[in-house]
């Protein structure tokens, strides 16, 4: 408990440093969210005007203390463009993201963890070599290309699915899981082949383990060897990796989302971003950050129910 | 902790790089979501994407064209533009304008009501003008003659002006931004430079504000006590009947996704398909393409006058001469029969073009380019071009000016950025080296090139004028005269010599005419209105 504590204590700070590194490099990278708002006609003096309005003018400190202490009372802001709160923004886009990721990373463990772990129980043969390709395939193929192809494929030449969008869950299982099948598959293919190698890497090393021996010694069958102790001693990299993909889901969602019209915050992101919505671009970024620091942390306290030669 | 941030490490390198051409894909579509459409859209709703994610909801805040053409579906105007460029009345029903040209009395249509059942009187009319008037260049000239602004009965709004002015229909029946759309009175008497929060109108179609998500999808459902003219639609103006319950605007930022979405019939239009896909949506047998905005768009180069070597006319004549619009359009747009040559600055086909543009061709001339140059004394001074790498539709324009001005003998400095950082560039007075610039490149609707007032590269105002700040007192002469014009040969006299003006000192070179026709899903969607914008009514869906 306590060092949950600290660990949360812990990321005040950090939490507090990427507030400050967002807000900074919005405001001196170059770009105005007022000439955007004030569209092709406007004069420098719309843009301007358009500023003041914004509270753009007011010297930087100011205006990161507004914000900074809008955040503590739960208060993100309003969109520059919207006029809606972001938190509220945040809201409508969050369910999607949350699906996507949460059945990305499901899918990708429930392959990954079997494969890599026979990879590993008989390496060199066809389902290793298998393995090797996928990895290679998974590493290689940009995220576009194979979601194109899944698209052209399963959505426009056989109809099996929908191009694009995505269903809430309130709107029936049916439509929801039909609009995640392609966006799931085309996003957990990388991790896949991250996973899956990690395992393999992690359970063929605690194959060759004295442990190992023993236990294949005393008779027990070559699944219990396997998933009782290469598997389970192996936990804890896996574990690792699943959580550093999970983190890096972030960034593979602003792509998937944008390809699929994923209404999420990966898309929200990338519009928040090209209009120069700064109060938008910082909520996500502090949500996103906030996600980072809660996934590493229940890693963390994963570690201790896997390896218990680990305390804190 | 160390293996960690090995794997950290190493998925981010392997995730960037395959992200980064995904990245850039997703940048080749223009600035402005997603969307939830999926399932075929049922007969009564029509579903299309929007060439851009609607944000703002206010149309005279932002001369942003999707917010234009969401004004489209739920304002209605005081006048319209028929296919042949023609004023015609729509919630106007009569007018009379007193014999000293000072006094215009509007009659409105009997039976005009808001989505909220209150009819449409004078006085909401007067507030709507007054507030657009605040932010509309052509409306702001219109103000400049008004004396008063009266509603004396319900259904009448006049207007009394200082002097004649000769553009009181046109600037009332203005189609492009910002159009003068009629709000409610308690809506319209919104500051000006703040946004409404209230979206009733009295057009065809009603916004369901609970429906809308910002920059991903907004849902009309069909006014149903909506009184359309009688008269059959021309552009802007004529009945504006509506035939489906419901239109969603689905925004899909890639082309790809939306070419796709088309073909599989998750939407019925895109109003926008990317220049590269015309030619694969023609070979679609369920996919027509039609033109729904015949008047096109223009492509433009603009100079910065403030700095050199443009401050100087002599070199910015020596580079309009350097520039050939065949070069930018085939670049650009490349699908023959989508481009157009046009030397005139107002879009060719429109009453006041003119190819009367002196010495400016439209044709690169590098080695007449070249001795002008010469005799103009440039001294090799940088000329930065700024190119927004982002903006698919102009995005080549640059780098074709940058050819095509070296050939002639300038020195040039391309720097990529994306929109947002052009924009808010463009707008500083600082030396190029300073972060200002010398040139960029952008694109117009044409219906906003019309006339002199509403083409804001004529404005010669100096510090005050469109970026670039062109300022001649000679230029603003002219313009001044045109507005005052009341007789339309004279108009057109007056378009000319600003025409020739501006050519003379180079304001802007027009680089060429293009068009970017909707694709829609052949033998379900018809009755699309060709018009200055992109409009929704009188389209029927199988």
């Amino acid at each position: 408990m306590i060092f949950v504590l600290r660990r949360l204590a812990a990321a005040v700070p950090v939490l507090l440093v990427v507030a400050l590194v967002a807000f900074l490099i919005l405001r001196l990278t170059p770009g105005d969210p007022a000439a955007v708002i004030a569209g092709n006609m406007a004069t420098s003096e719309d843009i301007a005007r358009i500023r003041a309005q914004l509270g753009l003018e007011r010297p930087l400190p100011a205006q990161f203390l507004d914000w900074l202490g809008g955040v503590l009372r739960g208060d993100l802001g309003e969109s520059f463009f919207a006029r809606e709160k972001v938190s509220t923004l945040i809201a409508q886009r969050l369910e999607p993201t949350l699906m996507l990721a949460t059945c990305t990373i499901v899918l990708a463990v429930a392959v990954a963890v079997p494969l890599g772990t026979l990879a590993a129980w008989r390496m060199g043969g066809w389902l290793d070599r298998g393995l090797s390709l996928v990895s290679v395939l998974g590493f290689s193929v940009p995220v576009f290309v194979l979601a194109y192809a899944l698209i052209w494929l399963l959505a426009v030449k056989l109809q099996w699915l929908p191009v694009q969008g995505y269903r809430r869950l309130s709107e029936g299982l049916g439509p929801f899981a039909r609009h995640l099948v392609l966006p799931t598959i085309t996003l957990a293919f990388v991790y896949v082949a991250l996973i899956a190698r990690v395992t393999r890497a992690a359970v063929s090393e605690a194959l060759t383990e004295d442990y190992v021996r023993t236990a294949r010694a005393k008779g027990l069958s070559e699944t219990r060897v396997l998933l009782r102790h290469a598997l389970a001693a192996s936990a804890v990299p896996i574990v690792t990796v699943i959580g550093v993909g999970i983190a890096l889901l972030i960034g593979g969602v602003v792509v998937t989302e944008t390809v699929y019209a994923i209404p999420g915050l990966g898309s929200l992101t990338v519009e928040a971003v090209l209009n120069r919505d700064f109060p938008v671009i910082q909520g996500v970024i502090l949500v996103f950050s906030v996600a980072y620091v809660v996934v590493n942390l229940l890693v963390d306290l994963s570690y201790l129910a896997l390896d218990p030669r680990i305390r804190y | 902790m160390t293996l960690r941030r090995d794997l950290l490490r190493a998925a981010l390198v392997s995730t960037a790089l395959a992200a980064a051409p995904v990245a850039a894909t997703a940048q080749q579509a223009q600035p402005a979501g997603t969307s939830a459409a999926a399932s075929p859209a049922p007969a009564g709703t029509l579903r299309l994407v929007p060439h851009a994610a609607l944000s703002v909801l206010d149309p005279i805040w932002t001369t942003a064209y999707i917010s234009r053409n969401h004004g489209y579906m739920i304002y209605d105007t005081l006048f319209g533009m028929d296919a042949n460029g023609v004023f015609k009345p729509q919630m106007v029903d009569k007018w009379t304008t007193s014999a000293d040209k000072k006094t215009w009395t509007f009659t409105l249509r009997e039976g005009l009501e808001f989505h909220d059942g209150k009819p449409v009187t004078g006085e909401d009319v007067i507030a709507s003008l007054k507030r657009w008037s605040a932010r509309d260049a052509m409306g702001q000239k219109l103000a400049s003659f008004v004396e008063r602004w009266e509603a004396p009965d319900a259904r009448t709004f006049r207007i009394v002006l200082r002097e004649p002015y000769g553009l009181v229909i046109d600037t009332l029946g203005k189609p492009s931004s910002n159009v003068p759309f009629i709000m409610p009175k308690r809506v319209a008497e919104t500051d000006p430079s703040k946004q409404i929060e209230d979206t009733t109108g009295s057009g065809p179609y009603v916004f369901q504000r609970d429906q809308f998500r910002s920059g991903e999808r907004a849902v009309y459902t069909r006014f149903a006590r909506y009184k359309p003219r009688a008269e059959p639609p021309s552009g802007t103006a004529g009945g504006k009947q509506v035939f489906v319950e419901r239109v969603e605007w689905v925004f899909l930022r890639d082309p790809q996704t939306q070419f796709n979405a088309l073909v599989a019939g998750e939407v019925d239009m895109v109003e926008q398909p990317a220049f590269e896909q015309y030619a694969s949506l023609k070979a679609q047998p369920g996919v027509e393409v039609i033109n729904a905005v015949p008047l096109g768009y223009q492509y433009m180069l603009r100079f910065n006058h403030l700095h050199p070597p443009f401050d100087n006319p002599k070199v910015r004549q020596a580079a309009m001469v350097a520039l050939g619009q065949e070069g930018f359009l085939k670049a650009q747009v490349g699908t023959p029969g989508l481009y157009k040559y046009c030397r005139s600055m107002f879009p060719c086909g429109t009453p006041l073009a003119s190819d009367n543009t002196g010495f400016y061709t439209g044709m690169a001339d590098p080695a007449r380019a070249k001795q002008l140059l010469q005799e103009a004394g440039y001294k090799g001074e940088p000329v930065v071009i700024m190119q927004p790498t982002d903006l698919a539709s102009i995005s080549k324009l640059p780098i074709v000016a940058t050819q095509q001005l070296r050939q002639a003998g300038f020195t040039v400095d391309l720097q990529s950025m994306n929109w947002g950082t052009l924009v808010a560039r463009r707008a500083k007075k600082d030396a190029p080296k300073d972060g200002g610039w010398n040139v960029f490149l952008t694109a117009w609707t044409s219906a906003d090139l019309l006339n002199p007032l509403t083409n804001p590269a004529f404005t010669a105002t100096g510090e005050k004028a469109w970026f670039g700040w062109v300022n001649d007192p000679e230029l603003e002469k002219l313009r001044d005269a045109f507005a005052r014009a009341t007789d339309e040969r004279q108009k057109k006299a007056l378009a000319e010599k600003v025409q020739q003006r501006a050519v003379e000192i180079g304001t802007h070179a027009n680089i060429g005419e293009y068009m970017q026709p909707a694709a829609i899903r052949k033998g379900v969607v018809s009755g699309i209105v060709p018009a200055a914008a992109q409009v929704y009514w009188n389209i029927r869906k199988q």
